[in-house]
C-alpha cells in the first residue's frame, strides 16, 4: 500500500533535489494531462508522463527514477512548449535521468543509457561523435550484432556514413571537459 | 365581431429553418375571424412590432395572434405592443411554434408543419374570444419582514432599510450573524469573518428603520403581497433586556457547563449565555433545558449576583403582530449529518475526525483553543492533517447529488491555515474535482498548492483508528492506485443543506421549496431572487448552496426587488386570475382546501330573487392579491363557477374545438 | 553577409548533404560562412540527459570558439545543434555563476556577443526579391510537406524564431521555390530519431505516422531542416514498408537542397544523390 504521509516524510529531500536539478516547481503541476496528451512517445511507456511528475510530486523516489518512461523522453519539449503551468516537463526528465543514472537505476532504461554512454565515450575521445562506430559499438555491446546493417550498409554507398573519426586537434581540451565537469560534479 | 391579425415569426432558422412561414402565414388568413396574416423575420425587433402596430391600425384590428416563440419568452412583449397600438394589452394570444414544435420536430419538416398550423389555429380559436381585462389595485404596506439574520438577512435588512423603508428583522438564534460569524478567515482574501460581519450586525441593531427580533421565530404569515401579517413568538429569554447591562457576571459564575452549540461542539458555554463576545445583542438569555434552577428550582446565582435585577425566572414568551408588504426568506444552511451516515468514516465516534465548520471554531482566535490547532482528543497539535471533501455531497447513496458549491475554497483556505500555523504540518486533501468558479478562487487554491498541500485525486473510502493515528485510505486515481495517510486530525468538507427548520418556513411562507428542501426560485435564471408567491423573496444560501460574495449580491437583488414593490403606494395585480360567478357558486367551498396560495375563502352575500325576501347565502371570495391564477379551483368547481380570467371555459372548449375537431 | 558556420557531427557524416547544400545554397545567396576551426560535438541528447554541466560546457567551447573568431552570429544548419548551442547561450546569458563555472571548466569564455542561429532562420529572414532572383528552375507546384521536427522550434524560449505549433518559415521558402505547401497536421510532431539507435521499433512507429499524415496530405515529398530527422525519415523509409506492409516512397530532403534545385544547383552539389528515396520533381 502506497502510504502518502510515509512517502512524504522520507521523499522530501528527493523533490527537493528534482527541483534544483530542474529548475521546475513541482506544485505547480496540477495533473491535467495535457503533457500525456501530447507526448509522441507516451504509447511505448510504462508510465503516462504526468504520472512521472505525480510520483515525484509524492516523493516516490524509486519508482519515479525506475521506469521506462523517463529514458523513452525524446526531450522532444511538446510537454514543455504547451504546459498551461509553464512546468518544463522536458527539463524534469532530464533531471530524472540524471539522477537514475547516478544512483544507478538505469534497468528499465538500459538500452538507451548504453548508448548515451558509448556516443559520449565517442565525444570524450574524439571531440566528436562518430556515428559509425556508435552504432556497432551498440550493436555489440546490446548483442545485436547485425542489426541496422542494411541502413548501414546503404549510408556508406552515398558516403554517408565515415569508416574513420575525425580526430579534432582539442580532443584532449575536450577529454578534459569532462574530466572537469566529473571532478565538480563528484565533489558536490 | 373579432377581427384578428396573425403574425408568423421565423425567429431566424429557429421557425424559418423548419416550416415554410410565408406558407403558414397564408394558410393562416383563411381561419375564422383572421382579416389578416403575415409573416416577419424576427417578430419581438423593432421592424417586427411596428408591422403589428402598422397592421392594427390598418386593418382595424382588435385581436391579435403572435405566431412564434413560447409566452414565457415575449408574452410581455408582445402585450406592451398591443398597448402601443392603443388594444387592450390582454388581447394577444400566442401560438408557440418554437419550443412546441420545429425545436423538437426539424427532422419531420411536413409534420411541423401541420403541427404549426394546428396550433395557430388554436390561438386563433381563442384569441377571438378573448376579452379585454384590467388589474385591480391594493394598498401596500411599505414595511419588510426579513427572515434570519445571517449574512444574507442582515445585508437584505440594511439594504432595504437604507432605501428608506421599516424592516422586522427576525432571528431565531440568541445573536445575530448566523453561521458567517462562526468563521474564523473568509476566502480568497483570508480577511477575517468577524470584521465584516460584525460591523453589520452593530448597523442592523442600532439602525432607525429595523426592528429587531432575536431568540424570536415567525409563527405564522397571513396576507398578501403588500398586505402580510406576520406574527412573531418571542421565546422567553428569562432575562430582562431592558435592565441588562451585558456586564457579564451571571454567565462568569454561572455553575452549569453545556458543550456550546456556536462552537459546534468544540468548546463549552454556561446555561446563562451569550453564543460568543461579539454577540448581538450582547446580552444572555438562559437555556432552561440545563440550568439547575429549572432543572432542580435550586441556584439562583445568576439572579442573585445580577447587578440590575435583569434576570427573571417568570419571564413568559409572547407573540407580537407585524403588518409587512413583503417578505425576504434568508435562513441559511446547515450541514449534513455525516455522523449519521459514514460509518466508512467512524459515525463520528473518533474525537478527531470533524467538520469543517469544527474546523474554523478551532483556528478562530476567539474560538476555544484560542486560534491554536489542536485536536480534539488529546490538545495535541496535529502534525499530519487530511481533509477530506463532499462528504454528503455529490453522494446520491449516502448524501446529497448537488455539489455544496462553498467546500472546494474553504478546504483550500483551511489547508492553507493548518501550513501558517504549524510549522513542517503536512496536509493532504481528497478531492474529485477542484472548483473554483469565482473571482480571484482558482489562484487562492493554486496558492494552497504552492505552499504544500497535496491534492490527491479520489475519495476516502474508510478511515479507522491504528493506535494513536487515523489511517485515511483513499485512492489516487491518476495514479491509479489505492494510498493511505497516517493521519492526527481529520477535517470533513459536510454536504450543505437548507436550514434545519426551513420546511416549516416554507410552509408558513406558502412558497415551493425543490427536491431537496432549498426554497424554489420563481425562475433559475430570469427570477433567481422572487418566489411563485407575489411579495416573498429570497437571500442566500435557503435558496442554494451559496458563498458570502455570491449571499451578498443575491441579498442586495433581494432588497432591490423589495425596494421595488414598497416604492409604490398602490400595486396593480395580474387581472388574469381566479373570478367568481356568484350566481353560479353553490357555496360548496370545495375549491378553499385545492388553493395552493389560500386566496380562496368563504363570504356571505345577500341576494333577492324575484320577489322573495333578501336571504344570505354562502358563496367563495377570491382574495386577488394571493391569487396566482393558476386555476386549480376551476378545475375542483362543479359548478363552473370559478374560472380564471384569461383562461376561461369557453375559451379553452373553443381551443380543443379548434385543435380536435 | 557573414557567419560563423558551426556543421556539427551529424553534417559529416549522415547528413552530408545538408552541409553541402547549405554550402551551395548560401554561397549562391553571397551568404560567407566561416567554419568554427576545430568545433567539438554538441554532446546532443546524451550529454543533457547525463549531466547538465556537460552538457553546457561541451556547448560554451564551441560558442567561445565562434566568439574569438570574430565573423558574427552562429548560424547552424542541424536543428538539434542549433538547440543545444541556443539554450547553453541563453544559460550562461541568465547564470553568471554558470557562466564563471563553465569558463573554469572549458579555460575560455564566452561573452555572449556571438548569437546563434538556424540557417532556417538567416534564410527566412532574407529579402524575398533576392530570393526569388536565384530562382531559374522553378518547382512547378511540387506539394510540399514541411517537417520542422521538435527542436528547431521548442522551446520557444530558447528557438522563438518561429510559431511552436505553427511554424511557417519553411513553408514561406518552399513557395518561393514554386513548390506548394501542404497544410499538414504534424509539422511538429516527434519523429523519435533519438531512439533510432537504442529502441528502433519506437521510432519505426513514429516514422510511420509522419510519412501516412504527410502521404493523407497529399505531399510528394518531405522537407525538413534535421539530419537526424531526414536520416530517421529517408534511410529508414524501407524498414518501415517492411514492418509495416506499407508503400511509402516519399523522398525527404532538406530544404536547402530544394531551394538549391530551384536555384539551379546541380544534384551533385546538393547531394541529392544521396538520397535513398530518389528525388525526381515533374517525373
Amino acid at each position: 500500500m502506497l502510504n502518502l504521509s510515509r512517502a512524504a516524510a522520507d521523499g522530501a529531500h528527493f523533490v527537493e533535489e528534482v527541483e534544483k536539478r530542474s529548475g521546475q516547481r513541482l506544485t505547480h503541476c496540477y495533473q491535467c494531462g495535457k503533457c500525456t496528451a501530447g507526448c509522441p512517445l507516451a504509447f511505448s511507456m510504462d508510465l503516462m508522463p504526468h504520472q512521472v511528475i505525480r510520483l515525484v510530486q509524492l516523493g516516490l523516489r524509486e519508482e519515479a527514477l525506475d521506469n521506462k518512461a523517463v529514458w523513452l523522453c525524446s526531450t522532444c519539449a511538446t510537454c514543455s512548449t504547451r504546459c498551461p503551468k509553464n512546468v518544463d516537463l522536458a527539463a524534469l526528465m532530464d533531471a530524472l535521468r540524471i539522477m537514475a543514472r547516478r544512483e544507478g537505476r538505469t534497468r528499465k532504461g538500459a538500452s538507451t543509457a548504453l548508448f548515451n554512454r558509448i556516443f559520449l565515450d565517442s565525444v570524450r575521445r574524439h571531440g566528436r561523435a562518430h556515428e559509425l562506430g556508435i552504432g556497432l559499438q551498440h550493436n555489440l555491446r546490446s548483442g545485436k550484432p547485425f542489426k541496422d546493417s542494411d541502413l548501414a550498409r546503404g549510408l556508406l554507398v552515398r558516403g554517408r556514413l565515415k569508416f574513420r573519426p575525425s580526430r579534432i586537434k582539442g580532443a584532449a581540451e575536450v577529454a578534459r571537459i569532462f574530466a572537469e565537469v566529473k571532478r565538480m560534479e563528484d565533489g558536490q | 365581431m373579432p377581427r384578428t391579425g396573425v403574425f408568423v415569426c421565423w425567429c431566424g432558422s429557429n421557425i424559418g429553418g423548419v416550416v415554410d412561414c410565408p406558407g403558414l402565414a397564408a394558410e393562416a388568413a383563411r381561419l375564422p375571424g383572421v382579416v389578416i396574416s403575415v409573416d416577419e423575420k424576427y417578430m419581438c425587433s423593432a421592424p417586427g412590432q411596428n408591422k403589428i402596430i402598422e397592421a392594427v391600425r390598418e386593418h382595424r384590428l382588435n385581436r391579435v395572434v403572435v405566431a412564434s416563440c413560447s409566452p414565457r419568452l415575449h408574452e410581455e412583449t408582445f402585450r406592451k405592443v398591443l398597448a402601443r397600438a392603443g388594444l387592450n394589452p390582454y388581447l394577444v394570444e400566442m401560438a408557440n411554434i418554437r419550443e412546441h414544435c420545429t425545436w423538437v420536430h426539424g427532422p419531420e419538416p411536413e409534420r411541423a408543419r401541420v403541427k404549426a398550423l394546428s396550433l395557430i389555429r388554436r390561438a386563433a380559436a381563442k384569441a377571438n374570444r378573448l376579452q379585454p381585462l384590467s388589474g385591480s389595485r391594493i394598498p401596500v404596506t411599505r414595511r419588510c419582514l426579513v427572515i434570519g439574520g445571517g449574512i444574507a438577512g442582515l445585508q437584505a435588512a440594511l439594504d432595504v432599510a437604507d432605501a428608506g423603508h421599516e424592516v422586522v428583522l427576525v432571528e431565531r438564534e440568541p445573536t445575530l450573524g448566523g453561521n458567517m460569524a462562526k468563521l474564523d478567515k473568509t476566502f480568497p482574501t483570508l480577511d477575517c469573518s468577524a470584521c465584516i460581519n460584525t460591523p453589520k450586525m452593530v448597523s442592523a441593531a442600532s439602525h432607525p428603520n429595523i426592528r429587531l427580533y432575536t431568540w424570536a421565530e415567525v409563527e405564522s404569515l397571513t396576507g398578501y403581497i403588500g398586505n402580510f401579517e406576520a406574527a412573531i413568538r418571542q421565546k422567553a429569554r428569562y432575562v430582562d433586556h431592558e435592565k441588562c447591562t451585558g456586564c457579564g457576571i451571571c454567565w462568569e459564575k454561572c455553575p452549569t457547563r453545556v458543550p456550546s452549540e456556536f462552537d459546534a461542539g468544540m468548546g463549552d458555554r454556561k446555561a446563562i449565555y451569550i453564543p460568543f463576545p461579539q454577540a448581538v445583542p450582547n446580552k444572555p438569555v438562559i437555556d432552561r433545558e440545563h440550568c439547575r434552577y429549572f432543572k432542580t428550582g435550586k441556584c439562583r446565582i445568576c439572579q442573585k449576583l445580577c447587578p440590575t435585577g435583569a434576570v427573571d425566572y417568570e419571564q413568559e414568551e409572547e407573540t407580537a403582530v407585524e403588518k409587512v408588504g413583503a417578505v425576504v426568506a434568508a435562513t441559511g444552511f446547515s450541514l449534513f449529518d455525516w455522523a449519521g451516515a459514514y460509518g466508512e468514516y467512524g459515525y463520528g465516534k473518533y474525537p478527531d475526525v470533524i467538520t469543517g465548520l469544527q474546523f474554523e471554531r478551532l483556528v478562530n482566535a476567539a474560538g476555544p483553543t484560542g486560534g491554536k490547532v489542536r485536536r480534539p482528543s488529546d490538545g495535541a497539535v496535529p502534525q499530519t492533517v487530511v481533509f477530506v471533501k463532499c462528504v454528503g455531497s455529490r453522494d446520491e447513496a449516502k448524501g446529497r447529488a448537488y455539489c455544496s458549491r462553498i467546500c472546494c475554497m474553504y478546504t483550500a483556505k483551511h489547508a492553507l491555515q493548518v501550513l501558517e500555523k504549524v510549522p513542517g504540518a503536512r496536509v493532504f486533501v481528497f478531492y474529485m474535482d477542484v472548483r473554483t468558479a469565482g473571482k480571484g478562487y482558482e489562484e487562492f487554491y493554486q496558492r494552497a498548492v504552492r505552499e504544500g498541500a497535496v491534492y490527491v485525486r479520489g475519495r476516502v473510502s474508510k478511515i479507522y483508528r491504528d493506535g494513536g493515528r487515523l489511517v485515511v485510505k483513499g485512492a489516487d486515481t491518476l495514479l491509479g492506485r489505492p494510498v493511505e495517510v497516517d493521519a492526527d486530525l481529520v477535517v470533513l468538507a459536510t454536504a450543505v443543506e437548507p436550514a434545519a427548520g426551513a420546511a416549516a418556513v416554507v410552509r408558513l411562507l406558502g412558497v415551493n421549496a425543490d427536491q431537496d428542501g432549498f426554497f424554489q426560485e420563481a425562475h433559475p435564471k430570469l427570477r433567481p431572487v422572487e418566489t411563485h408567491t407575489g411579495g416573498v423573496f429570497l437571500a442566500g444560501a435557503c435558496q442554494a448552496p451559496r458563498d458570502i460574495p455570491d449571499t451578498v449580491a443575491q441579498a442586495g437583488g433581494a432588497a432591490a426587488k423589495v425596494a421595488g414593490l414598497l416604492s409604490r403606494p398602490e400595486l396593480v395585480t395580474s387581472p388574469m386570475v381566479s373570478s367568481v360567478n356568484e350566481a353560479l357558486c353553490s357555496g360548496c367551498l370545495l375549491c378553499v382546501p385545492v388553493c395552493p396560495y389560500r386566496a380562496l375563502e368563504a363570504g356571505v352575500i345577500t341576494e333577492r330573487i324575484n320577489h322573495h325576501p333578501a336571504r344570505e347565502r354562502v358563496v367563495v371570495k377570491v382574495n386577488t392579491g394571493l391569487c396566482q391564477g393558476c386555476g386549480a379551483c376551476n378545475a375542483a368547481c362543479r359548478s363552473g363557477a370559478v374560472e380564471v380570467r384569461g383562461f376561461t371555459n369557453e375559451q379553452i372548449l373553443a381551443e380543443l374545438e379548434a385543435l380536435c375537431l | 553577409m557573414n557567419y560563423t558556420y558551426y556543421a556539427g557531427c551529424s553534417l559529416h557524416a549522415t547528413g552530408r548533404e545538408f552541409d553541402l547544400s547549405a554550402r551551395a545554397v548560401c554561397g549562391r545567396l553571397g551568404i560567407g560562412l566561416a567554419e568554427i576551426p576545430d568545433w567539438n560535438c554538441c554532446g546532443a541528447s546524451p550529454a543533457h540527459s547525463t549531466s547538465h554541466l556537460l552538457a553546457v560546457a561541451l556547448s560554451a567551447r564551441n560558442l567561445a570558439l565562434a566568439e574569438a573568431q570574430g565573423a558574427g552570429d552562429i548560424v547552424v544548419p542541424c536543428a538539434a545543434c542549433y538547440q543545444r548551442l541556443a539554450v547553453a547561450r541563453k544559460e550562461l546569458g541568465e547564470d553568471p555563476g554558470l557562466r564563471e563555472q563553465v569558463a573554469r571548466i572549458t579555460g575560455r569564455d564566452y561573452a555572449g556577443r556571438a548569437g546563434v542561429r538556424s540557417l532556417l532562420e538567416v534564410l527566412g529572414g532574407l529579402d524575398t526579391e533576392h530570393l526569388k532572383a536565384q530562382v531559374t528552375r522553378p518547382l512547378g507546384g511540387l506539394k510540399a510537406a514541411c517537417y520542422y521536427g521538435c527542436l528547431l522550434v521548442r522551446p520557444p524560449a530558447v528557438t522563438g524564431f518561429d510559431d511552436p505549433e505553427d511554424p511557417r518559415s519553411m513553408d514561406d521558402l518552399v513557395r518561393l521555390a514554386g513548390a506548394e505547401p501542404v497544410p499538414w497536421g504534424y509539422k511538429t510532431e516527434c519523429c523519435g530519431a533519438a531512439h533510432g539507435v537504442a529502441n528502433e521499433p519506437v521510432t519505426l512507429k513514429l516514422v510511420r505516422d509522419i510519412l501516412e499524415v504527410a502521404r493523407r496530405a497529399g505531399a510528394d515529398c518531405l522537407v525538413c531542416a534535421c539530419p537526424l530527422c531526414q536520416n530517421n525519415l529517408d534511410a529508414r523509409q524501407e524498414h518501415v514498408n517492411r514492418v509495416f506492409g506499407t508503400d511509402f516512397g516519399l523522398p525527404v530532403l532538406y530544404f536547402t537542397q530544394l531551394l538549391g534545385w530551384a536555384f539551379g544547383l546541380s544534384d551533385r552539389d546538393l547531394g541529392l544523390d544521396k538520397l535513398f528515396v530518389k528525388f525526381r520533381p515533374g517525373v
